[in-house]
């Protein structure tokens, strides 16, 4: 599958967010976010502003409150089996990695390819194998999540996500809690991606992250949006951020300043 | 249709009902309990059939993750418990067979030994008590293994890779758990009634091994074993069911899994006992 740029991958239009504990409570609104194919989007806010709760309902997870969205052009329906194939393009990843306790890290990275092609234990082994070294999570295969570090646990997390190699990538704020040398790896292996990772046989993939601090985020190739007081407001590059003055977007930790 | 992942789980309205302000009157506490009855109820009716479409709707679906889990949950609520019901089946003999079968030859009522034992250890005690059994050794497990699952987002987890999480996490334990009870009672009846033997015949009680057996076997009709299986195997389906549904329905917090824990297995006592009423009923109809 070829995907040139400029198709819209992900389109929403005055979309309203609730929460996962109250599906009534609105936490962000009048969002009209366009994403396109290949863009790196870095959603920035500060705790609480509803940065899951958005991720989740870009993901699919939830059901928007009110407006339209729309993934790969198609309205998206909360748990239509026969969207599967469709909810399978998108990769989620969660903030702690949210690894199943009972399955060891290298069976949480083959369950998903397991599961929706009915593979043995074995052919699933087999086809997690690359993944798990190209992540350098082979040594880590056979423990159980409970005896790993949380920089593992993200990272099996990502891999989890790649498994079924999607087209758009969610990432729900991945350099939180880890030290300086993973959050590193995270920053280069995204940008690879984003780029065209051989594991993906070279496709470029759509990656939408969320985060607290900007500072390691800065880049020309990325683009921003901001997360304050119930709305959402894309800045486009960190150039035009700058350069905007806004000073909303200031006060966030590693955001640019005018000098 | 279900709205997101959490409210496919939750009992509309119940959180507040169980939080709101102590009522004034004695009444109202009544119909405030009335209400949580209904609900759950209903809650419980829902999550049943829904497991019950899955099952039938997704046999298909991922055999090669499913059927191990399947079988990983038989071994739990059924071949691991088997050293347990051997104790229980002993003393379920000594405490109940050993003194009726001599308290009858006492009174020289031995041709309804055989009768008293099909309905007091086979229709009644033997599955009731492997029902409790399994409730309280793998139910309250269910509970706080699903209940931490869900409050650490493995659901939606579940649900971001794709994987309906009723038909990984629930059509495993029901299986399991029906399979489990079923064959755990046949064990404990079987274990039952020969050690009941045991005990009678070390009181000297002047039956032969031949005398009791056939009276058993006379007083067994086809339908003992129909409802015996139905039976057994409605209440491993309603324990996992009830189980299941408090650990996933509720907790979003740790601090509630244990609370969640006790609601259910008190529950359960209740759906098995409720089932218990109404095969009796039928045993009576037929």
């Amino acid at each position: 599958m070829s995907e040139t740029p400029h198709i819209k991958m992900l389109e929403m239009h005055d979309v309203a967010v609730g929460t996962m504990h109250d599906p009534e409570k609105i936490v962000v609104k009048d969002v009209n976010w366009t994403v396109a194919a290949g863009e790196f989007w870095v959603i920035a806010g500060e705790q609480r502003s509803g940065k899951t709760d958005f991720l989740m309902t870009v993901a699919g997870l939830m059901a928007p409150v009110k407006g339209n969205y729309r993934f790969f052009g198609n309205e998206v329906r909360m748990f239509d089996e026969t969207r599967l194939a469709e909810r399978l393009r998108v990769g989620f990843v969660f903030e702690g990695g949210q690894l199943f306790h009972h399955l060891t890290l290298g069976r949480n990275v083959a369950l998903p390819l397991q599961y929706h092609r009915d593979l043995t234990d074995d052919a699933a082994d087999r086809k997690a194998q690359p993944l798990l070294e190209l992540m350098e999570l082979s040594p880590l295969a056979g423990t159980l999540p409970a005896g790993v570090s949380r920089n593992w646990l993200k990272r099996a997390g990502l891999a989890r996500a790649l498994m079924l190699k999607p087209d758009v990538l969610l990432l729900d704020n991945p350099l939180h809690g880890l030290d300086t040398r993973h959050a590193g790896w995270w920053l280069d292996f995204l940008d690879r991606l984003c780029r065209g990772h051989e594991w993906l046989n070279g496709r470029p993939v759509t990656v939408v992250a969320t985060a607290d601090d900007l500072g390691p985020w800065r880049s020309e190739r990325r683009r921003f949006a901001l997360l304050q007081n119930k709305g959402f407001r894309p800045l486009g590059s960190w150039n035009e951020m700058e350069s905007a003055a806004d000073p909303a977007a200031r006060e966030l930790p590693g955001a640019p300043h005018l000098d | 249709m279900r709205k997101n992942p959490a409210s496919a789980f939750q009992l509309f309205g119940e959180h507040s009902l169980r939080t709101a302000a102590l009522p004034k009157s004695y009444t109202d506490l009544l119909g405030r309990k009335l209400f949580l009855f209904l609900l759950t109820v209903q809650g419980l009716g829902a999550f049943a059939l829904i497991t019950l479409g899955v099952i039938l709707k997704k046999s298909r679906v991922a055999r090669n993750v499913i059927w191990p889990r399947i079988r990983q949950e038989i071994v739990r609520a059924g071949v691991g418990l088997l050293p347990m019901f051997l104790f229980v089946a002993l003393a379920l003999g000594f405490l109940v067979v050993g003194q009726t079968v001599s308290w009858m030859t006492r009174f020289g009522a031995n041709q309804y030994i055989g009768t008293v034992m099909v309905i007091v250890v086979v229709r009644e005690l033997g599955p009731l008590l492997a029902a409790m059994l399994v409730l309280a050794r793998v139910g309250t497990a269910n509970v706080i293994e699903l209940g931490t699952a869900r409050a650490t987002g493995e659901v939606e987890a579940l649900e971001a890779l794709g994987i309906d999480p009723v038909h990984y996490l629930i059509v495993p334990r029901v299986i399991g758990m029906a399979v489990g009870v079923f064959s755990l009672t046949v064990y404990l009846i079987i274990g039952a009634l020969v050690s009941g033997y045991l005990w009678a015949f070390l009181q000297d009680v002047p039956l032969t091994p031949g005398d009791y057996f056939k009276q058993l076997a006379e007083s067994l009709g086809w339908l003992d074993f129909a409802l015996l299986a139905l039976k057994t195997v409605a209440f491993g389906f309603f324990i996992a069911i009830v189980t299941c549904y408090h650990g996933l329905a509720q907790p979003l917090r740790l601090t509630e899994v244990s609370q969640v824990a006790v609601r259910a297995v008190t529950q359960g006592i209740i759906v098995c006992v409720l089932i218990d009423a109404l095969f009796i009923l039928l045993y009576l109809v037929a």
